[in-house]
């Protein structure tokens, strides 16, 4: 197991339509502010055992834990530009899907 | 959506420009749907994972990508008709975000399908002669060609009844449906190369002997991504009737002998760059010597008959030149620069081959929402015997215009935002969708063609700049042909950060070249700069008729390099 070296969420895509999810308190969610966020290698081990739970209960596909930094609301933001783009969506067509909210819509 | 779609159904009066299926073909792909829906089932059900799972998807261009599925589709050797393109606009709209991706194999992808819906989706792209098989797996992909195929002057012949010869060969060929890696031919019929040829696994190049005989020129090993090579001639001249033969010999050498332990050295360019091309051709044809090449064996009849769907189009017999284009270029400049630009000679005279540029300026490079396709599709039946083609630059190309209807067509387009005057020039970027969607990719590259794009919004400088090939990758794999571009960008991780390549010098024709790195990495804000700064000297520099490549080639790599430097030095951060 790789050192833990900052706070981790567990990052997956949904399996019937593909789209990013994120592992929260109550099962996969698609707003990673909503993630659970392993604070020491003990917690992120348990992300990864729910994981692989639901990849044998075809729920998710191509899951892996993900650094994050917290920000000043708590809410986690990854650390690799990967998968910041991940979570905001693509940086362009910013009329459409989650980009367009995170970005207000603008073209 | 079903067969008897009445308001898909081909017009009475089309012309047969494009292959038809037969019944075989038909029943075949329904088949291979029927079989997909049932993989997607188990799948969902869970009597299949995602390890046994893959395989089937990706056999039918299923890929998982970044933030969605992504469903590449297959347009062989480029060509569509409007029937097709309407359907693709309708999936769009009805399975995925209104808008497809036409990439630089001629295909298209939609970049947000369902799982679920991915069945339905192709028995819609069924209904239309269509599917997504070897759009991705170790296999041979879908054949591509010279996008002016069957009007460009300067042919011999139309490379598209190889093409569409090839295809039924490979697809789903026993025997390589588990190569060491995947697979690219691509197929010209011209003394201009506009098809690549030079970088695919194998290029043909049609050709005439001294006895007027036509055969085919074949070029082994030529490929991009993270060894990039220009092939090698393997074959002066294949007869027509030994052509499968012949590419069957060099698929067998490639598959025995190809590397299977690493797959970053599985490609075939690989193996001809390790044994040279003499021992790969005395490999060839000891093959081709000692196989049975009666199951190959050359079927005129069958060409004929291939070749017949190629026919040309009930032209009228027109003046070379169009006095009502004349005049209509002299009132608006507009459609002038359009005229200019755009609008490449026809091989019949008073007809035109019309570029519909993908790349309006700050656009996505590519890019056609579904209102746009339905556009196209129309007029290529209102101006052009409704047909289309998909160019590997990411174009569109409407290939049988009459030059009195180019000022409605350019009023159409334009409505529809379709009448960018920029083919060839330095905003028409060829750009891969890079980390913007791709799951390989390591930096964007979409938004540094659009930086660049509006960094020459100009549309005059453009012109006066003329020709420039600026091709973008977002990764080491090189889907945007960065190794080719007279400008190449690729872009990486450094330090955690995105981080552009800039290469100069890359060709992708019959004098292919690939590109001299320039210098460090630059940031994504940097790009723009480099390049500016580089076209800049080059127009500099430049003498009379000379393209980028040509100033390049005359002034050597350390002069453009020279620019950079001197421009860090002026406190530029270069």
């Amino acid at each position: 197991m790789a050192a833990f070296k900052h706070p981790q969420i567990l990052i997956a895509s949904n399996l019937t339509d593909g789209e990013v999810v994120f592992l929260g308190p109550l099962g996969w969610e698609r707003d990673h502010r909503r993630a659970r966020v392993a604070q020491n290698a003990e917690e992120a081990a348990a992300l990864e055992a729910l994981g692989k739970r639901d990849i044998s209960a075809n729920r998710v596909v191509d899951v892996y834990l993900a650094d994050v930094e917290i920000g000043k609301d708590g809410a986690p933001t990854p650390l690799h530009y990967r998968e910041r783009m991940r979570v905001r969506g693509p940086s362009v067509r910013l009329d459409l899907g989650k980009q367009a909210a995170a970005s207000g819509g603008a073209p | 959506m079903t067969a008897v779609d009445l308001r898909m159904a081909q017009r009475p009066n089309a012309p047969m420009t494009t292959y038809r299926y037969d019944e075989y073909d038909a029943a075949f792909v329904r088949e291979r749907v029927a079989e997909f829906r049932e993989q997607v089932r188990r799948r969902l059900s869970g009597a299949l994972t995602e390890e046994e799972f893959r395989p089937f998807r990706l056999m039918n261009g299923l890929y998982l990508q970044l933030h969605a599925y992504m469903l590449r589709v297959a347009i062989p050797y480029g060509t569509l008709t409007a029937r097709q393109m309407r359907r693709l606009a309708d999936i769009a709209d009805q399975w995925d975000k209104g808008y497809g991706h036409f990439t630089t194999r001629q295909n298209l992808q939609y970049n947000w399908p369902k799982l679920v819906d991915t069945p339905d989706i192709m028995e819609a792209l069924a209904d239309v002669e269509m599917h997504a098989i070897q759009t991705s797996g170790n296999c041979i992909r879908n054949v591509t060609a010279d996008h002016f195929a069957g009007v460009a002057p300067d042919e011999i012949e139309d490379p598209r009844p190889t093409a569409e010869f090839l295809r039924q060969w490979s697809s789903l060929h026993p025997e390589f449906s588990f190569l060491p890696r995947k697979f690219k031919i691509a197929v010209t019929g011209a003394e201009h190369d506009r098809a690549a040829i030079m970088v695919h696994d194998v290029g043909l190049r049609i050709v005439k002997n001294d006895k007027s005989q036509i055969g085919y020129q074949v070029v082994v090993g030529g490929g991009l991504g993270r060894s990039p090579f220009i092939g090698k001639v393997v074959g002066d001249f294949v007869p027509r009737e030994d052509l499968l033969a012949f590419l069957e010999a060099i698929m067998r050498v490639y598959n025995r002998f190809g590397r299977r332990d690493n797959k970053f050295k599985a490609r075939i360019k690989i193996l001809v760059h390790e044994k040279g091309i003499e021992e790969i051709r005395a490999a060839v044809e000891a093959e081709f010597a000692a196989m049975d090449r009666s199951v190959f064996s050359h079927d005129p009849a069958e060409f004929e008959r291939i070749a017949a769907f190629f026919a040309p189009p009930p032209y009228e017999t027109l003046p070379a030149a169009s006095s009502a284009m004349g005049a209509a270029k002299l009132e608006t400049p507009a459609f002038a620069n359009f005229v200019d630009v755009n609008v490449s000679a026809h091989k019949i005279p008073g007809y035109a081959i019309v570029t519909v540029s993908l790349k309006p300026i700050g656009g996505v490079p590519g890019d056609a929402t579904s209102e746009q396709m339905r556009v196209l599709a129309d007029a290529s039946e209102r101006f052009g015997f409704g047909e289309l083609r998909v160019s590997h630059e990411q174009n569109i190309i409407l290939p049988h215009v009459k030059q009195d209807d180019l000022f409605a067509l350019w009023r159409m387009l334009d409505a529809a935002g379709l009448a960018t005057a920029n083919a060839g020039l330095v905003s028409d970027i060829i750009s891969c969708p890079g980390l913007d969607y791709c799951a390989l990719a390591t930096a964007r590259s979409i938004p540094i063609a659009q930086a660049i794009s509006k960094r020459f919004s100009d549309m005059s400088r453009q012109r006066r700049i003329g020709k420039l090939g600026i091709k973008i990758s977002g990764c080491i794999n090189a889907c945007g042909h960065h190794h080719v571009g007279a400008i190449g960008i690729l872009g990486l991780e450094k330090k955690g950060q995105e981080s552009y390549q800039i290469t100069l010098g890359g060709d992708p024709t019959f004098s292919a070249s690939i590109g001299e790195i320039l210098g460090p990495g630059v940031t994504a804000e940097q790009a723009p700069d480099v390049i500016e700064h580089l076209v800049d000297f080059y127009l500099a520099e430049r003498q009379e008729g000379e393209a980028f490549i040509d100033t390049w080639r005359r002034l050597g790599h350390s002069r453009f390099k020279d620019v950079l430097r001197r421009e860090g030095e002026d406190g530029a951060d270069i």
